[in-house]
């Protein structure tokens, strides 16, 4: 066999782990029924029964497509957008005689649109299928034949007996019927469900654990019976039929798709979920597709588009009826040369009605580039790339775990900027989530001399004032932390005091309660040691960081904890008197485990020396008061260390023992055991009144600080985010003073603000609790938030005129209530009030009802960011979803639609991409809808002048090619490329970032401007045009304007127009800019050249007519100079008052930007820059002399 | 407009710690990512170097200065061009119908009566060689779609596509259905076919009809070898005959006439007097008003008209660039006034606020 670390030991009796035995036996009762009917014949999947049963393969796909429905069902999906099936319409109708084009011009860009999306709909699809492939085809040793043969993933069925190894993932939900342990546990790492890095232990059935054997298995058969599929993931009904018994299971005997065996050698298990049904499928949801404000907003400008359209060719189709009509007047014909008497029914006077109806379409398709073909498939363009340059920005990349950030959907890059509230998590995403063990205080002496991130904020901000003053001393802290840092660093442990490291404590006054205090640490945990057999290093598997924290400060202090087993924790210690390590071993009595409510833990240990210890820590609240009267000896200074610290935003626990009397022990045990047994419904209190009574009397050893790291830079972030004026929520599982701890270390409290605290930890409550009246103590605890949110209004909106802040804090409990439908507006209205709001002890479900409720009450974007899979919820919730690809597992990033490696780098991502793809996009809409207006209504103009006849102004490919070619490129170039202020004065002023969360770049008023400018320059272009040519030569050899030339023309002066329009509202020019406004209008003359060139039969009315007749006369170059300085003429001056009279906040920034004089800006060059600088100087003058 | 070409923003760029970058994987872009990293890394940085450019007053005052400095003398150029034009125009429609029919103008234009018409032109200032004469019909709409379609370009280029007449109902063929019309369609069944001849103190002017078209149009759209055929054949008459045995490649009235007018209000070349004419010289006209504009009310005028560069009589360019150059030159004031009477340095910090709540 292999392994044997867990020979012998009985995980199942270690108290500690009663708890994971769940009463399910309610549901049981379920079984059969509805919803509880599916029947797995185990190790006997080919049972006629079993087949008859059909369940689904072990095959997993995530693909939106299949090869066969992908031209269909991509095609549909494209043809969901109203303005691409519009496209369609027009396209199949332009066959038709009532096309004012030909076919084959319409068609064409339609097809280059639709192509491009479907191509990029297929690549992403693609990639889908290959990592679907990848894991379909993982291999697993699955039992038949007597021997356990290798198959692949997808060949799995339902009731198959598999084999997994140490660190595999399993391929379906398995029911465990033994592992390498011989009391059948395993342990589990859950990352890819649930985010958690501690592993979770299993077991299975004491009747299965023993089938080890590969022979055990020729004859073991079973059925199960047991719940359909479905996605709840912490909970499982089942029974298993074995041995002509019935035993009932539960979630401890199933294992999940997608998690990892670990510490385990092997388990044998057998299939119960497969493929789609598996728990993790169910509950792999579409993602909700997010659709940014921005692009709702386009389609309701799309339907004002749609709305003209119809009105213009409602219009046009009015007067056209009128004038066909008169076209046979009392028999006679009016427009004798136009045949009215011999018509088709598009023409025809007698029935004039119809005529018009037919032209009313005619017009729809004529008209129809009012409305932008190509906007879709290039602002999908422009943000594929805009998400491009964001996975690629190297200040938001992060070394460490070589990860960039990565914009997992690029529908929303616009919508960064215009976050109004960030909800975030807290542990992982503002900290490390790695805890260390930084400061101690044992017998009222503080160690510990390292710094700590809140210090050092706090250390920064007085310098920064002190900065003003004098310049010098700045670095000193970062000196003395440079000094003390030494030796290699080790992971859970930045403790720095030489007074008790190396063994140095036997020489401190209380030397025998500093080794006292390292013990508890050692020895009063439920951590697994794992020894490394090579190296004889030792990790521990903690159930949460702290623990795991506090049993490495003990190894790094010399109590070193190696072996535990189920009656005894061993360690290494060093010897008092010799120096030397020797071995102790602690009988392990008992374990009193750690709950939210008892909020301590204790253990009963006995030790070589016969003597019986209760070794405890626990949190300050419920520590201090079970001190005994001699064990208050250093409480006054222990009380003010713990303070201390916990305003450092460290998390404190309070470390006590006592020894008890054999007697003591015997009496209590009995009264323990007995409350263990009982199986009255107040087990648990009576367990935890017995606890109550041993835990007394503690002698207090002193305080341990343990430091939740913040991430880097994360206060000076949030700083930053605040200064922009987004709100900033904190949602945490943390308990209350930990959570304030963290606000105030990333600045989202701050000294001078008023706290505003909703709880229910009031004592009325806690006495209704205590009668245990279910529905008096919601009454009550409703009407206590109630009154708490009314006190927290009227607080309010008294100091408003004052310049006081307020923070918010609220626990999950009250969050509850308070997000009752009753209360909700008036708890968002306090909290949308207070310039941060905590939420502490908040369930995943409560983290996305609040971002639902600031979604929704607000109306503003939300931003939420996580790492956990507790966060995903919220992720998907809110308007954004940022995941921190950090060590929690892929859950919130694989939800997400932007993944970052670290919180600090969401102020680049806001602050710099954000803004400048909100402004970028929305640049790009209403210049999209200007230039197809501007083009649009010249067609309108003149049709005016063809007697509404339908005949377009332009050549048919001059029309097709406008969105496609001429006008295209340089937009995309603005949507991709665009800044109005560099990346550093962004961040250098991140009020502009109010532009994006104002909305004041695309509200109706500029929307509407622009399109009111479109409609200008289009008369501009058709009437002096029209004006200056009326009927006159305009060519010295008294050659005429004819229709050819007419379009030519006009078509001129329309790129032109539109592409300057480009160049004068863009804030930045590089090569690719001027390359594509200036190459377009290159191409368009290019195009008139060779298209003209090619023999009339294809160029039709282009034959020629540049070359021949517009670039000889001076004429068409004096009206295009004229129609495009006019026309840009309103844009020019409009922009010059404004930025003159009401400049936006950009405008004043440019200005500051190129009026700032050098000597500004060597002022602001960054430090390290500077530092840069002066070392390049220091190396010149090395060389010099 | 201030044009920087490295701002101040690119000097942290150029600095050699920008240009350590560790590229990552492949993955972090995808497919498009590692086109990108062969490029520049101040391309994939967005820090490309690039011009800035922003309205400063001076620059504002500038931009308006320079557009009415250079539109100014356009406009005058413009407005002297087309005043040296002379230009004389005859609106015959009215005029050219006896006293007695004119209150049924459709019927004596349809009537057997001799439709000659003799008018008297003086002329205003001297006219120098080439002289344009053109029609000018109002009213008229060649732009309308069934008649802009109304037209066989292969026939009209190819005698063996004389049978491609599909588009030209209904004057596709004669009787319907058999013999196909060359040139066949609206167009050219509709073609006007007033004529006129000039003299001077009875002498006649001559009237040179050659090159009044495009040349692209003989040489390319109008066959050489494509002879007119049972054109005007029907039962309803449109406007011209034409000579079945001149090619359409020399026909040129017709090759003007098929080149489509943009607006309802055309002129058309009609021929050109190659004589100056000199100021007060009266000019006679003999000219036969067949075609039918009275159906739909339009007018018929007669030109003569000499050419400069910029091409005919029309002050409108010229007053277009003259308003257009004053109206920038006004703004350029107004903002040197405001400028000078109240400078505020936009920069100023203390216009650093934002409102938060609109």
């Amino acid at each position: 066999m292999r392994g044997g670390t867990g020979k012998g030991i009985h995980f199942s009796k270690l108290y500690s782990f009663s708890c994971f035995r769940s009463k399910f036996e309610d549901e049981h009762g379920q079984l059969g029924q509805r919803g509880y009917s599916r029947i797995v014949y185990c190790n006997d999947p080919d049972n006629p029964e079993a087949v008859q049963l059909k369940y689904r393969g072990n095959y997993v796909s995530t693909t939106k497509y299949t090869a066969l429905n992908f031209i269909p069902k991509s095609l549909f999906e494209q043809f969901r957008r109203v303005a691409n099936l519009y496209f369609l319409v027009v396209a199949c109708v332009s066959f038709s005689p009532l096309a004012p084009y030909t076919a084959v011009s319409v068609l064409a860009p339609l097809l280059v649109v639709i192509g491009a999306t479907m191509a990029k709909e297929g690549v992403e699809d693609w990639r889908r299928r290959k990592q679907d492939i990848e894991a379909n085809n993982r291999k697993v040793e699955v039992y038949g034949k007597k021997a356990f043969n290798e198959t692949r993933w997808k060949n799995l069925r339902v009731g198959d007996l598999v084999k997994i190894y140490k660190d595999e993932y399993f391929p379906a939900d398995l029911l465990l019927l033994s592992s390498s342990y011989e009391d059948g546990i395993c342990y589990v790492e859950t990352m890819n469900l649930d985010g958690e890095t501690n592993l979770k232990l299993k077991h299975a059935l004491d009747e299965t654990a023993s089938l080890r054997d590969v022979s055990s298995f020729q004859n073991f058969k079973s059925t199960i019976n047991c719940e359909d599929p479905n996605e709840r993931l912490y909970s499982f009904v089942g029974t298993l039929y074995y041995g002509g018994q019935q035993h009932p299971l539960s979630l401890q005997q199933i294992l999940l798709r997608d998690s990892k065996l670990r510490n385990t050698d092997y388990i044998y298990g057998v299939v119960v979920f497969t493929g789609h049904d598996t728990k993790v499928m169910q509950n792999a949801t579409d993602p909700p597709s997010k659709r940014s404000k921005i692009e709702r907003r386009m389609d309701k400008i799309i339907y004002i588009l749609f709305s003209t359209l119809i009105l213009i060719s409602f219009t046009g189709s009015m007067f056209f009826g009128v004038e066909t009509k008169n076209d046979i007047r009392v028999g006679e014909l009016k427009r004798w040369y136009l045949r009215p008497d011999k018509t088709t029914v598009f023409f025809d006077p007698k029935r004039a009605s119809l005529a018009a109806f037919f032209h009313f379409l005619t017009g729809l398709m004529l008209y129809g580039y009012l409305i932008p073909i190509s906007l879709y498939v290039s602002i999908e363009v422009v943000k594929v790339l805009q998400s491009i340059f964001i996975n690629q920005d190297q200040d938001m990349y992060y070394e460490e775990t070589d990860k960039p950030a990565r914009a997992r959907t690029s529908n929303l890059n616009e919508e960064l900027g215009q976050v109004d509230t960030i909800l975030s998590d807290k542990t992982g995403t503002l900290t490390c989530n790695s805890m260390e063990f930084v400061k101690c205080s044992i017998a009222g002496v503080a160690y510990g001399r390292g710094m700590t991130e809140v210090e050092r904020a706090l250390a920064k901000r007085k310098r920064s004032r002190a900065h003003e003053v004098t310049d010098s001393s700045s670095d000193l802290p970062e000196c003395d932390d440079h000094v003390v840092d030494s030796g290699k660093p080790v992971k859970g442990f930045n403790f720095r005091d030489e007074r008790i490291m190396n063994g140095n404590w036997v020489n401190e006054p209380h030397s025998d309660l500093i080794q006292k205090f390292f013990r508890v640490l050692a020895i009063c945990h439920t951590a697994i040691p794992d020894v490394r057999k090579e190296s004889g290093e030792i990790s521990y598997e903690a159930e949460s960081p702290d623990e795991a924290a506090f049993v490495i400060a003990a190894r790094e202090l010399g109590f070193e904890f190696f072996e535990r087993t189920q009656t005894s924790i061993s360690l290494h210690e060093l010897d008092h008197e010799s120096g030397r390590k020797v071995n102790r071993s602690y009988t392990l009595l008992h374990v009193l485990e750690f709950s939210s409510a008892r909020k301590r833990m204790s253990v009963i240990v006995k030790t070589v020396e016969n003597q019986l210890l209760l070794l405890c820590k626990g949190a300050d609240s419920v520590m201090f008061e079970r001190l005994s009267k001699d064990g208050r000896l250093f409480l006054a200074k222990s009380m003010d260390h713990l303070n201390k610290y916990a305003e450092a935003g460290l998390r404190t626990l309070v470390v006590a023992y006592r020894e008890l009397s054999d007697q003591e022990y015997k009496s209590w045990e009995e009264e323990f055991l007995q409350a263990k047994t009982s199986v009255s419904a107040a087990r648990d209190a009576l367990i935890d009144a017995a606890c109550d009574k041993i835990e007394r009397d503690l002698i207090l050893l002193g305080v341990t600080a343990v430091e939740d790291k913040l991430q880097k830079g994360v206060p000076e972030c949030i700083d930053k985010l605040s200064k922009a004026g987004i709100k900033i929520w904190v949602l945490t599982g943390d308990k209350m003073e930990t959570a304030i701890n963290i606000g105030y270390a990333c600045s989202l409290l701050t000294k001078g603000m008023k706290q505003i605290v909703i709880t229910l930890d009031s004592p009325d409550i806690s006495d209704l609790e205590k009668q245990g009246d279910k529905e008096s103590i919601q009454k009550a605890s409703r009407e206590s938030i109630a009154k708490q949110i009314g006190e927290a209004k009227a607080q309010i909106i008294a100091r408003k005129e004052s310049s006081v802040t307020f923070g918010l804090i609220i626990d999950g409990m009250s969050l509850d209530f308070a997000l009752a439908k009753s209360l909700e507006s008036s708890f968002l209205e306090v909290a949308v009030n207070c310039a941060s709001v905590i939420c502490c002890r908040s369930s995943p479900k409560q983290k996305a009802r609040v971002t639902k409720l600031v979604k929704v009450g607000t109306g503003k974007t939300t931003l939420a960011i996580g790492d956990g899979a507790n966060d995903v919820g919220m992720l998907q919730e809110a308007d954004i979803g940022v995941g921190i690809s950090g060590v929690e597992g892929m859950q919130a990033v694989m939800s997400s639609d932007f993944a970052i490696a670290q919180f600090r780098f969401l102020e680049r991502l806001l602050l710099v991409h954000g803004h400048w793809c909100y402004r970028r996009i929305t640049m790009m809409i209403c210049y999209f809808f200007y230039k197809n207006i501007t083009f649009g209504f010249t067609l309108f103009w003149f049709e005016a002048h063809a007697s509404f006849s339908g005949q377009p102004a332009y050549n048919d490919w001059y029309m097709s090619f406008y969105n496609v070619f001429f006008t295209s490129l340089p937009v995309i170039a603005l949507g991709v490329f665009d800044q109005d202020v560099s990346a550093r004065l962004c961040l250098k002023h991140p009020l502009l970032y109010q532009e994006g969360v104002q909305n004041i770049l695309f509200t109706w008023h500029r929307i509407l401007g622009w399109m009111l400018n479109g409609v200008i320059s289009s008369m501009i272009i058709f009437f002096f045009i029209t004006n200056s040519t009326i009927s006159q030569a305009f060519r010295r050899d008294g050659h005429l304007v004819d229709y050819e030339v007419l379009g030519v023309t006009m078509y001129t002066c329309v790129v032109w127009a539109v592409n300057c329009q480009m160049a004068l509202s863009i804030n930045y020019f590089t090569w690719i800019q001027h390359f594509f406004i200036w190459g377009s209008i290159a191409f368009w003359y290019t195009f008139l050249v060779i298209y003209g060139a090619l023999p009339p039969k294809v160029s039709t009315t282009a034959y020629q007519v540049f070359v021949e007749a517009c670039a000889p006369s001076p004429f068409y170059w004096l009206a295009t100079l004229l129609v495009v300085v006019s026309m840009l003429l309103p844009y020019f001056a409009y922009r010059s008052f404004q930025t003159r009279f009401k400049p936006m906040y950009h405008d004043i920034i440019q200005r500051r930007r190129s009026e700032g004089s050098e000597a500004d800006v060597s002022a602001e060059l960054p430090a390290r820059v500077k530092e840069k600088i002066g070392h390049l100087k220091e190396r010149l003058k090395h060389r010099e002399s | 407009m201030s044009v920087r070409g490295s701002g101040v923003d690119e000097v942290v760029g150029c600095l050699p710690l920008k240009l350590v970058v560790g590229y990552r994987s492949v993955d972090s872009g995808g497919y498009l990512g590692s086109i990108m990293l062969v490029m520049d890394s101040r391309f994939t940085q967005q820090e490309l170097p690039a011009c800035k450019p922003i309205l400063t007053p001076r620059w504002v005052i500038s931009a308006f200065m320079l557009v009415s400095i250079v539109f100014i003398p356009i406009g005058l150029a413009s407005l002297f061009a087309s005043r040296d034009v002379v230009e004389i125009i005859d609106r015959y429609e009215t005029d050219c119908i006896p006293q007695a029919l004119r209150n049924d103008k459709v019927k004596y234009i349809q009537g057997p009566e001799d439709k000659t018409c003799n008018r008297t032109l003086r002329v205003p200032k001297r006219m120098k060689q080439p002289i344009y004469v053109y029609y000018q019909l109002d009213n008229f709409y060649q732009n309308h779609r069934r008649y802009v379609k109304s037209r066989s370009d292969k026939q009209l280029k190819d005698p063996k596509s004389e049978n491609d007449v599909s588009a030209c109902k209904p004057e596709d063929a004669t009787p319907p259905g058999s013999n196909p019309i060359v040139p066949c369609g609206l167009i050219a069944w509709s073609m006007f076919n007033d004529t006129y001849s000039f003299s001077r103190n009875s002498e006649q002017l001559p009237l040179n009809k050659k090159g009044i078209s495009w040349k692209s149009d003989r040489q390319h759209k109008f066959g050489k070898e494509v002879f007119p055929k049972n054109f005007q054949n029907g039962t309803l008459i449109g406007g011209a005959h034409l000579n079945s045995s001149i090619p359409l490649s020399e026909q040129e009235d017709l090759i003007v006439w098929m080149r489509t007018a943009a607006l309802p209000t055309f002129r058309k070349l009609y021929g050109k007097i190659e004589v100056d004419l000199q100021a007060n010289e009266s000019i006679e006209v003999q000219l036969k008003n067949y075609y039918n504009t009275y159906s739909f009310n339009g007018k018929k005028k007669l030109v003569l008209s000499t050419t400069s560069w910029l091409g005919g009589k029309n002050d409108f360019i010229g007053i277009a660039y003259l308003s257009v150059g004053g109206l920038c030159f006004v703004l350029a004031m107004a903002f040197t006034i405001i400028y000078l009477v109240k400078p505020r340095r936009l920069g100023d910090p203390s216009y650093l606020s934002w409102n938060r709540n609109p």
